[in-house]
This record gives structure tokens, C-alpha cells and sequence, in this order.
């Protein structure tokens, strides 16, 4: 009973904290973009106040239960991501609640939100968010190949589906990284993480300037804070899932802190350099390069 | 624990819709919302302050205005303003010029979408008293009349610099508590709608639009 | 150009010929030979363009002054056509079988004068004013201070620079 309780205050916690992370995170990006424009750009704790300002608005309109459930659906998909990842190898505290086999339920639950999201969206009545809807799930469903097939590549790689023990089997330094021992699956995951980060040129489905934001169009009020809460702990989950596959785990916070900006840096360096692609551009994209490279890393991953 | 106020809900008419289309609209009408006790509600302030989302209309010649704000030579990112495309997530709708009967359905339409509390900032003279258009048959002369205003920034055109300024005195007035905009709209409802109805005549909509 | 007009004159009835610029020339016709002197401008000497259709409102003589503007884009000459119809009761053949854009300067002219163009598609839909109920606004006769003072709200207190009345006062102060 005890172990059970500490379990869920160090979970509490390092859900606290990887939630201020992603806040602090998505800031220090906009500033980054911002400078890439020639402009200051707004401070560093900008999203702090945009969520206090969006839930401290005093009426809300409602579709329906669906509508009301769509973004609850999204914040569940991104808390359930991050609380099945360990944060830190060998932390009892940000061990979360990792166990054997969580590799598929991480990946089924990056899955959940957005079907989640969609159903909400869907039950709103806007146009835009069902033409939104349509763009994101079929521009996940192209991702998910080759991050589904590097995955694959690594299950058997390391004869486990445990995250724990992927991150176990890179430690001892830079040569273990799956960066370096199998570099098709990481090439292809980190392709994969740049779809899922949705930044440009991958950015259609939430594109300010055509559909409105596209699924979260008609959410409001208290409904929009749990989208953006759910931005900011999603997008840390994600990157601390990729880290600990692919760039060997970290064993404290300030090595996580570094990996995962690291990482994050890719895709955001991509995002202000590029345009936007289509929504079937982005899909041939991904079912062109990206999944020769995973289907590659699966039969190296056999050959070894 | 109060008892919850269960006053029987008032309904509008609708009277500008067909039959089959006033089963899709909903028919009640706004009830005024309360305020949180003095320094929640500072705090809350402070940050809608920090965070003001103005709505992507640009209603007449002021939205050639608001385009170089954005830029990098004078950048309101960085006062926390920034542009959303749909009037339930946006805080501040900005009138920029003239607003021919037309538009005014429109703005009238999406001001009662947003949400409370919801600032209108009215950018030129015409806003103000008619501005150059003020014997125009198709131009109001006075917006007041018609949604309830917070800021006026004079100029035919303002500049970015003016509209800036007229944003910190927004600021400064949000800070200071006055949010009840939204309030003063649904506590003078029959006016607002016997002026509205008076310049629109084609009301083929919802007299409340939620 | 002047030896097509003279052709013109012969088959058509033209009232009056008028050069005002090097390349620009204005007509005027009787009002039941029009169509088909814009069907024989256009199928036949080469004014396949037509740039705009306006109205001019005569209110002296009672009449309406229609103005076909049309450019030939082979010889470079602008030749407006005008036609004077009744101001009691404006009605007026249709050219959008000529030119399709003609229908929407035609929706314009119903809506702004109150000329009427049965034939032509959409007409008597509102244009740009919706739910207007008073006389068509581009007359005359329609006074639009006394319109907005009286429908609109106008704000007490405003004065005027306007350069007229300024020097008026300056000059004439006791008023003359």
C-alpha cells in the first residue's frame, strides 16, 4: 500500500515537472523563432499566461458531452504517454510506472489523443476542424510506419519491450546509442519525430493562416487550457520517449534536459528553415525515404 | 453551500428565422457573469492583461494597420498580443475604420460569439463620430450604440506606435478591473438590439448568436 | 475612326459625335438602336471590350444618361456610348449576352438608380446593400446627410475645418 502511494507522489511530481518543462520549452522556442525573424518576440514564460488567461474565462459554450469529453480525451492521451516512460534511468522518482511490454502502450497511447481530439472536434459542428481532423489522422497514420518499423527493428534488436531495458542495454557510453549501433532506425525514428512534432514542413493540420488551427477550432475557454496544458506535456513526453530509444537514456535531469532540447532543436532549426507540404505531399514524404530506411534498419537489426 | 439560481431562464423570439431553422439556433438569452473576489481576480487580470488574443478580422481599412504590427520593426509578440483566427478563442476584436451596415451584422454576429470577458477596441475616427464618412448612407457614425467599446485610438489611420500605445492603455485598464464589457452588453441587451435592429434590416439570424 | 462613325451615321441613328482626346471618341444613340450598335461595335469593328457600364443622372432633362465604355484593343481607341432613356420609368434592354460581366454592372445600376434590365440574370437581387428599403442612393434627389442624420446616430459636437465655411467666417463674418 505504501509503495503504492509513493509511486503515485513521485509520479505527481515528475509530472509536475515535465510539465513545466514543456511550458518553459515551447517559450524558449517561440523566442527562438521570434530572433530567426529579426524580432524580440514574446518572454519566455508566455505560455504560463496564455493558460491562465484562457481558464480564467467565465463562459463557455458546449456541443454536447462529446465536445466536453474531446480534449479530456487529449489530456488523458498525453499524461498517459508521459507516466508509462521513465524519465531518468535508475530514478525511483522519475521511474513513472514503466513496466515490461510498456513500448506498445506508449505507442498506443500517442495514438489515443488524437482520436480522442477528433471525435470532440467532430461533435462541435465546425467545418474546419472536420477537414483538420482528416489532415492530422492521415498524416499520423503515414508517420506511423516507419516509427512503427524502427521500433520493430529495436525490439528485436535488444530482445525486449520494456523502455527500461532498451535504455539499460545503450548505457556505457556514446558507442551504445542506438545513434550509432543502428543508425537506419534511428534515422527513420527521428524523421518520425519531426511528423509528429507537427512544425513546419509538417504543419498543415494545425495551419494557422488556412483552416483556422484546424481541429481545436471551436474549443474554448476551460476546453482550450486542456488542449494547451496537453501540448506542453505531450511534446515532453514525446521527446523523452525518442531520447531514451534512440539517444541512450538519460541518468539525471540535467542530461534529460540537454538530450531532450537537443532533439527538439532538430525540428524546430527544420521548421523555421522550410515550407509547408501538403497533406499528400507529406504523406508520399513519409512513405518514400523514411520507410526504406525502417524497413532497412529491420533486416540489419536480423543480419547482426 | 448557496443555492444555485434556478430563475426561470428568459427566451428571445428569434423572430428573423424560418421555423425549421429555430430548432437549430438556441433561443435564451445571455445571463451577466460574476466576479471572482478582489485578489484572485487581480492576479487574473494581471495575466489577461499579458495575454491579449485579438481576433483576425480585419473589418475595414485599420486591418492594413495591424499588418506591419506584426512584423519585426514594431512586433506586438512581445507585449504577449498575438492573432487568432476565431472569435470563441480571441479576447479583443478590434474595429479598425468604418463599419458599413453590412460588416456591422458581421461584427455583431462575431462579438456575440466570443466569450466573456471580451475587450473591443475601436481603431480610427470613424468609430468615433462618423470620421470622414460620417454623411455616408452606409456607415454608422457612432459604434457605441451598437457594442460596448473600451479604447478609441484617434487617427485616420493610427499608427503602429498609435495602436501600440492605445494596447498599453488597454492594459492599463484591464489591470485597473474594468472587464465588464461583456456585462454592460447583456445588462443594456433591448438597447443595443433596438439600435442594432433599427440599422439592420435583414435580420436573418439568431437575436443572440452563442 | 471618323470614317467608321461616318459609316455608322448612315445605318444607325447617331444624334451627336464628340472627340475628347486623341484616342477617345463618345456617341450618342437613340435608345432602340443601342443593342444592336454595341452588337455591331463588337462582332464587327473590333470594340470587344467593354470597360464599364455607368449612369449619369440628368435631372434636369428627367432622364437617365446610360454610358457603355468600350475599348478596341486592336486600333487603341476608347469610344463611350450614351444613351438617354426615361427617368420615370427606367428600363433598358440588356447586353450580358454580349458581354457576361454586363450582368453585374447591370445588378449595380438597379440597385444604385433604380434602372431595371429585365432580361438580365439576378437583377433584382441586392447588389451590395442588404436590406435596403429607401430610394436607390445614387440619385439625385437623394439627400444622404439628412439620411444618416436621421438614421444613424450621429455623435452632438462635431465641427468642421472644411476650408469653404472657414474662410466664409474669416472673410464675411457678419454673413453676406
Amino acid at each position: 500500500m505504501e509503495n503504492i502511494l509513493m509511486t503515485v507522489v513521485y509520479a505527481l511530481v515528475s509530472l509536475f515537472i515535465i510539465t513545466n518543462y514543456g511550458l518553459l520549452l515551447n517559450g524558449v522556442v517561440r523566442k527562438i523563432v521570434a530572433r530567426v525573424h529579426g524580432r524580440f518576440g514574446p518572454p519566455v514564460w508566455q505560455p504560463y499566461l496564455d493558460i491562465i488567461a484562457t481558464y480564467s474565462k467565465r463562459t463557455a459554450v458546449s456541443h454536447g458531452v462529446m465536445f466536453l469529453l474531446g480534449p479530456v480525451f487529449r489530456l488523458a492521451g498525453g499524461i498517459g504517454t508521459y507516466l508509462f516512460i521513465p524519465a531518468v534511468f535508475g530514478s525511483a522518482l522519475f521511474s513513472n510506472f514503466s513496466f515490461s511490454g510498456d513500448l506498445l502502450l506508449v505507442m498506443y497511447f500517442v495514438f489515443f489523443g488524437q482520436l480522442g481530439m477528433a471525435l470532440g472536434a467532430g461533435e462541435g459542428g465546425h467545418p474546419y476542424s472536420a477537414i483538420g481532423v482528416g489532415r492530422g489522422l492521415s498524416q499520423m497514420t503515414a508517420f506511423e510506419f516507419p516509427f512503427s518499423l524502427s521500433v520493430i527493428a529495436l525490439a528485436v534488436q535488444h530482445h525486449t519491450l520494456s523502455i527500461t531495458e532498451i535504455v539499460a542495454a545503450q548505457q556505457g557510453g556514446i558507442a551504445n546509442w542506438t545513434l550509432l549501433t543502428n543508425p537506419f532506425a534511428a534515422a527513420a525514428g527521428i524523421i518520425a519525430l519531426l511528423g509528429m512534432n507537427m512544425h513546419s514542413p509538417f504543419d498543415i493540420v494545425i495551419a494557422p493562416q488556412e483552416i483556422p488551427i484546424g481541429p481545436p477550432v471551436e474549443m474554448h475557454s476551460g476546453l482550450l487550457g486542456m488542449l494547451q496544458t496537453n501540448r506542453a506535456v505531450f511534446t515532453a513526453a514525446k521527446l523523452v520517449l525518442f531520447m531514451n530509444l534512440y539517444l541512450g537514456g538519460a541518468a539525471n535531469i540535467p542530461a534529460m534536459i540537454a538530450k531532450t532540447f537537443a532533439l527538439y532543436m532538430v525540428s524546430v532549426v527544420i521548421g523555421v528553415s522550410f515550407p509547408r507540404f501538403r497533406t499528400e505531399q507529406s504523406i508520399r514524404f513519409f512513405l518514400k525515404v523514411p520507410l526504406v530506411l525502417a524497413i532497412l534498419s529491420v533486416i540489419y537489426v536480423t543480419l547482426l | 453551500m448557496k443555492k444555485k439560481d434556478r430563475s426561470r431562464r428568459e427566451f428571445l423570439e428569434n423572430a428573423g428565422l424560418s421555423d425549421p431553422e429555430k430548432e437549430l439556433f438556441c433561443n435564451a438569452k445571455p445571463r451577466p457573469s460574476k466576479t471572482l473576489g478582489k485578489y484572485m481576480e487581480g492576479f487574473l487580470n494581471w495575466s489577461r492583461a499579458n495575454s491579449l488574443w485579438i481576433l483576425g478580422y480585419g473589418t475595414g481599412c485599420g486591418a492594413i494597420e495591424l499588418r506591419p504590427l506584426m512584423t519585426a520593426r514594431y512586433d506586438m509578440f512581445r507585449y504577449g498580443i498575438a492573432p487568432r483566427p476565431t472569435p470563441r478563442q480571441s479576447t479583443v476584436f478590434i474595429i479598425g475604420g468604418y463599419a458599413s451596415v453590412k460588416t456591422l451584422k458581421r461584427i455583431v454576429r462575431s462579438y456575440e460569439q466570443m466569450q466573456d470577458p471580451k475587450f473591443v477596441m475601436g481603431l480610427g475616427s470613424c468609430t468615433i463620430n462618423g470620421g470622414m464618412y460620417w454623411d455616408s448612407y452606409n456607415t454608422i457614425n457612432r459604434l457605441d450604440h451598437y457594442i460596448p467599446v473600451d479604447v478609441y485610438i484617434t487617427g485616420c489611420m493610427p499608427r503602429p506606435e498609435s495602436i501600440i500605445a492605445g494596447f498599453e492603455e488597454l492594459k492599463n485598464r484591464i489591470r485597473k478591473g474594468y472587464t465588464q464589457g461583456a456585462n454592460q452588453y447583456i445588462n443594456n441587451f433591448d438597447w443595443y438590439k433596438r439600435n442594432q435592429k433599427q440599422i439592420i434590416k435583414d435580420w436573418n439570424m439568431p437575436d443572440y448568436n452563442w | 475612326m471618323k470614317t467608321v462613325l461616318k459609316e455608322l451615321k448612315k445605318t444607325f441613328s447617331i444624334d451627336s459625335v464628340l472627340q475628347q482626346k486623341d484616342r477617345t471618341w463618345f456617341i450618342t444613340v437613340q435608345r432602340e438602336h443601342a443593342v444592336p450598335l454595341l452588337n455591331h461595335l463588337q462582332s464587327i469593328q473590333g470594340f470587344t471590350h467593354l470597360s464599364l457600364l455607368t449612369a449619369v443622372d440628368r435631372i434636369e432633362d428627367n432622364r437617365f444618361e446610360l454610358a457603355y465604355i468600350l475599348f478596341n484593343h486592336y486600333e487603341k481607341v476608347t469610344l463611350g456610348v450614351n444613351v438617354l432613356i426615361d427617368r420615370d420609368n427606367p428600363v433598358m434592354d440588356s447586353v450580358h449576352h454580349l458581354w457576361r460581366h454586363a450582368a453585374t454592372h447591370q445588378r449595380e445600376l438597379n440597385e444604385m438608380f433604380g434602372i431595371s434590365f429585365p432580361q438580365s440574370p439576378r437583377n433584382s437581387e441586392s447588389f451590395i446593400l442588404e436590406g435596403w428599403d429607401s430610394m436607390p442612393p445614387m440619385r439625385r434627389d437623394f439627400d444622404t446627410k439628412e439620411y444618416a442624420e436621421d438614421r444613424f446616430f450621429p455623435r452632438p459636437g462635431r465641427t468642421t475645418n472644411d476650408p469653404a465655411s472657414f474662410m466664409k467666417d474669416k472673410l464675411y463674418p457678419e454673413g453676406e
